[in-house]
C-alpha cells in the first residue's frame, strides 16, 4: 500500500493550522503599519508586541524586549556573530571560536570575518558528533570575542551540552551565541537556565510560517545593527515588522513547545524503531550519538550507494527525505557535517536523513521499513562499488 | 530536483543494466570519492557492439546517462560508437541540470574505456584509436 511520508523536517514543517488562523487577519483587515498612531496601527503594534511576549514566554528570557524580529535563521546568525565580533575589535579581540559542522549561515559568517582580519578556530566534533567542553575551555584566547557553538546539528541532530559551553565562555569573559535554529520548539529551550548571551531561532522550523525568525539578545549586551534605517526592534532592526509573520511564529512557538512532554517521548520511540530495523541492513551505520540527538532525526549510511538515487526512489514511494551526498549538496564534496564527524567520502555519500514532526507516526516508520531495504538492494545490485565492497569484504562501516 | 521525464524514465527503468560475465572489453571510469562510478561491458562481434550492459554508483542522472550511452551505442559499429560524445547523451536525455553535465561526460568516457579495453585484449594500443581518458575529470582532490 502506498503512503505519502514528508519526513524532511528539518529542512522545513508544514504551517500550523492555528498559526495560520492567528495570522489571517494582519494579512486581511489588520494592515497598519505598527509604528502609526491610528487605530488599525495601534492594532498591529499590539500584535507585535504579544508575539515578543509569547516567543520570550516560551523560551524562558527574562524580558520580552530581549527577542529581536528578524527574517529567519540566517539572519540571526549574521547578526549575532557579526555583532559580537565588531564589539570584541573594539576591545581589541578579534578571535572567534566555533565547531567544524556549524550551519553555512555560521560558518560563511566566520569565512567573511576570516576575510577581514578575523582569526577563527573550528572545534572538532568527533565521531558521536558532539564537541568536547575541555577542548573549547583549550581554545580560548585573550582576544577571543565570541563562541558560537548550534544547540542541534541540523543534519544528525546531535545536541550540544550548550550550558556546559557557555559557563565556560563566560568563565574567561567572552560572549556565548548558539544558533538554536533545530532545537527551538523542538526541545526545551530554556534561555536563563542556558544562560546564552545570544540566540537564533527561524520560524519555519517549528510548523511557523518562512522568513521570519529572531535573535535573542541579553539585556545589557549593547548589539549593533545589522540592518540600518527605521527605530524597529529597538532601532537596531530597522524594516516595518512581519506582522503575520511574528504573529504565526509565537502562535506556532507556544504550540510546539507545549506539545514537547507528549510529542517527544514518542517520537523517540519511532525514531528508535526506525534506526534499529534500519541498522539490520547489511554495512549500514547511523552518524552522530544516539542518545545525545534530536527526537525526530535519522541520519544513516549505506555503503555502495549514493545518496540522490536513493531519495529519488524514495520518492517514487511517496517517501520525501533528504541527503548529504555531494549530488544532493550541489558540490562535489559531500556534507561537510558528515565529513567533520569522520566519514571517509565515499560513505558520506551514501546518507539518508529522515527527520520527523509531530505528523509522523509508527506507520510512517513501518512503511518506511517495509520500501527502503528493497530500494537499498536495487541500487546495490546495480553499483559497481558494491561489487568491489564484498569482493574484498571490507569490514563492516 | 529538475530532471527531464526521459531522464526519470532511464532512471527508474534503466536499461541494460548488469554484469556480464563473457564482456569482451570492461570499462570503468568515476571514483567512489566523487560519489560516481561507471562500468560499462561490451560484446563485439564483426567491429559490431552487439551487446552492451553497464554497472552504476552514482546520482540519478549518472545513472540515467549510463542507461541513455548503452542505448545510444547498442547495435552500432565500434567507428560509430567511438563518435558518441556527451553531447548527444544529453540531448536524447532532453538535457540535464548544469551540475550535472559531468555525468555525461562520465557516461562518454565509459563506453570508450570499455572500447580501450576491446582493443588491448585484441592486442592492438587503443591510444591512437580512442584517445587518453583524462583520470576524473571534475575533480581534483587535495588530498588529507
Ligand atoms: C541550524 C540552522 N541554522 C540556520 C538555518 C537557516 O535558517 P533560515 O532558513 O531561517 O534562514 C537553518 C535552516 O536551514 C538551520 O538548520
Amino acid at each position: 500500500m502506498s503512503r505519502f511520508v514528508y519526513a524532511d523536517n528539518a529542512a522545513t514543517t508544514k504551517l500550523s493550522a492555528n498559526a495560520f488562523e492567528a495570522m489571517k487577519p494582519y494579512l486581511t483587515e489588520y494592515y497598519g503599519n505598527p509604528s502609526s498612531l491610528y487605530h488599525i496601527g495601534v492594532e498591529t503594534r499590539k500584535a507585535v508586541d504579544n508575539a515578543r511576549a509569547d516567543v520570550a514566554k516560551a523560551l524562558n528570557a527574562s524580558k520580552p524586549n530581549e527577542i529581536y524580529f528578524t527574517s529567519g535563521g540566517s539572519e540571526s546568525d549574521n547578526w549575532a556573530i557579526k555583532g559580537a565580533a565588531e564589539l570584541g575589535a573594539k576591545k581589541g579581540r578579534k578571535h572567534i571560536i566555533s565547531s567544524k559542522f556549524e550551519h553555512h549561515a555560521v560558518l560563511h559568517t566566520l569565512e567573511y570575518l576570516e576575510k577581514h582580519g578575523y582569526e577563527v578556530t573550528l572545534l572538532e566534533v568527533h565521531e558521536d558528533g558532539l564537541v568536547r567542553p575541555e577542548e573549547l575551555e583549550a581554545a580560548i584566547r585573550e582576544d577571543t570575542a565570541l563562541v558560537t557553538i548550534m544547540f542541534a546539528n541540523n543534519e544528525i541532530g546531535t545536541i550540544q551540552p550548550i550550558k556546559e559551553l557557555a559557563a565556560i565562555a563566560h568563565k574567561h569573559g567572552v560572549l556565548f551565541h548558539t544558533d538554536a535554529v533545530q532545537a527551538v520548539g523542538t526541545v526545551p529551550v530554556d534561555i536563563q537556565d542556558l544562560g546564552v548571551d545570544l540566540l537564533s531561532l527561524s520560524s519555519h522550523k517549528f510548523h511557523g510560517p518562512k522568513g521570519v525568525g529572531a535573535l535573542y539578545i541579553k539585556k545589557g549586551i549593547r548589539l549593533p545593527a545589522l540592518i540600518h534605517g527605521g527605530a524597529q526592534e529597538r532601532g537596531i532592526r530597522a524594516g516595518t515588522e512581519n506582522i503575520a509573520g511574528v504573529v504565526g511564529m509565537a502562535a506556532a512557538l507556544k504550540e510546539s513547545t507545549e506539545h514537547i512532554p507528549e510529542r517527544n517521548p514518542r517520537l523517540e520511540k519511532i525514531r528508535d524503531k526506525l534506526i534499529d530495523g534500519l541498522l539490520t541492513i547489511d554495512r549500514s551505520r547511523i552518524n552522530g550519538d544516539r542518545k545525545s540527538r534530536l527526537p525526530g532525526n535519522i541520519n544513516m549510511c549505506f555503503q555502495g550507494i549514493e545518496g540522490e538515487s536513493l531519495l529519488l526512489m524514495l520518492d517514487m514511494q511517496g517517501v520525501e527525505a533528504s541527503s548529504g551526498s555531494a549530488c544532493t549538496s550541489g558540490s562535489l564534496d559531500p556534507s561537510h557535517v558528515l565529513l567533520s564527524i569522520g566519514l571517509p567520502h565515499e560513505i558520506a555519500h551514501g546518507s539518508l536523513r529522515l527527520t520527523f514532526s509531530d505528523d509522523n507516526t509508527e506507520e510512517d516508520v513501518d512503511y518506511i521499513l517495509e520500501v527502503l531495504p528493497p530500494i537499498i538492494e536495487r541500487l546495490r545490485s546495480m553499483s559497481p562499488l558494491w561489487e568491489k565492497i564484498i569482493k574484498e569484504n571490507n569490514e563492516n562501516i | 530536483m529538475a530532471y527531464s521525464e526521459k531522464v526519470m524514465d532511464h532512471f527508474a527503468n534503466p536499461r541494460n543494466v548488469g554484469e556480464m560475465p563473457d564482456a569482451d572489453g570492461i570499462g570503468e571510469v568515476g571514483n567512489p570519492k566523487c560519489g560516481d562510478i561507471m562500468k560499462m561491458y561490451i560484446k563485439v562481434k564483426d567491429d559490431t557492439i552487439t551487446d552492451v550492459s553497464f554497472k552504476t554508483f552514482g546520482c540519478g542522472a549518472a545513472i540515467a546517462t549510463s542507461s541513455m550511452a548503452t542505448e545510444l551505442v547498442k547495435g552500432k559499429s565500434i567507428t560509430d560508437a567511438l563518435t558518441l560524445t556527451n553531447k548527444a547523451v544529453m540531448e536524447a536525455l532532453d538535457g540535464l541540470p548544469p551540475v550535472k553535465v559531468h555525468c555525461s561526460v562520465l557516461a562518454e568516457q565509459a563506453i570508450k574505456a570499455a572500447l580501450s579495453d576491446y582493443y588491448k585484449r585484441q592486442g592492438i594500443d587503443p591510444e591512437p584509436i580512442v584517445g587518453t581518458i583524462p583520470e576524473c575529470e571534475e575533480c581534483s582532490f587535495e588530498e588529507g
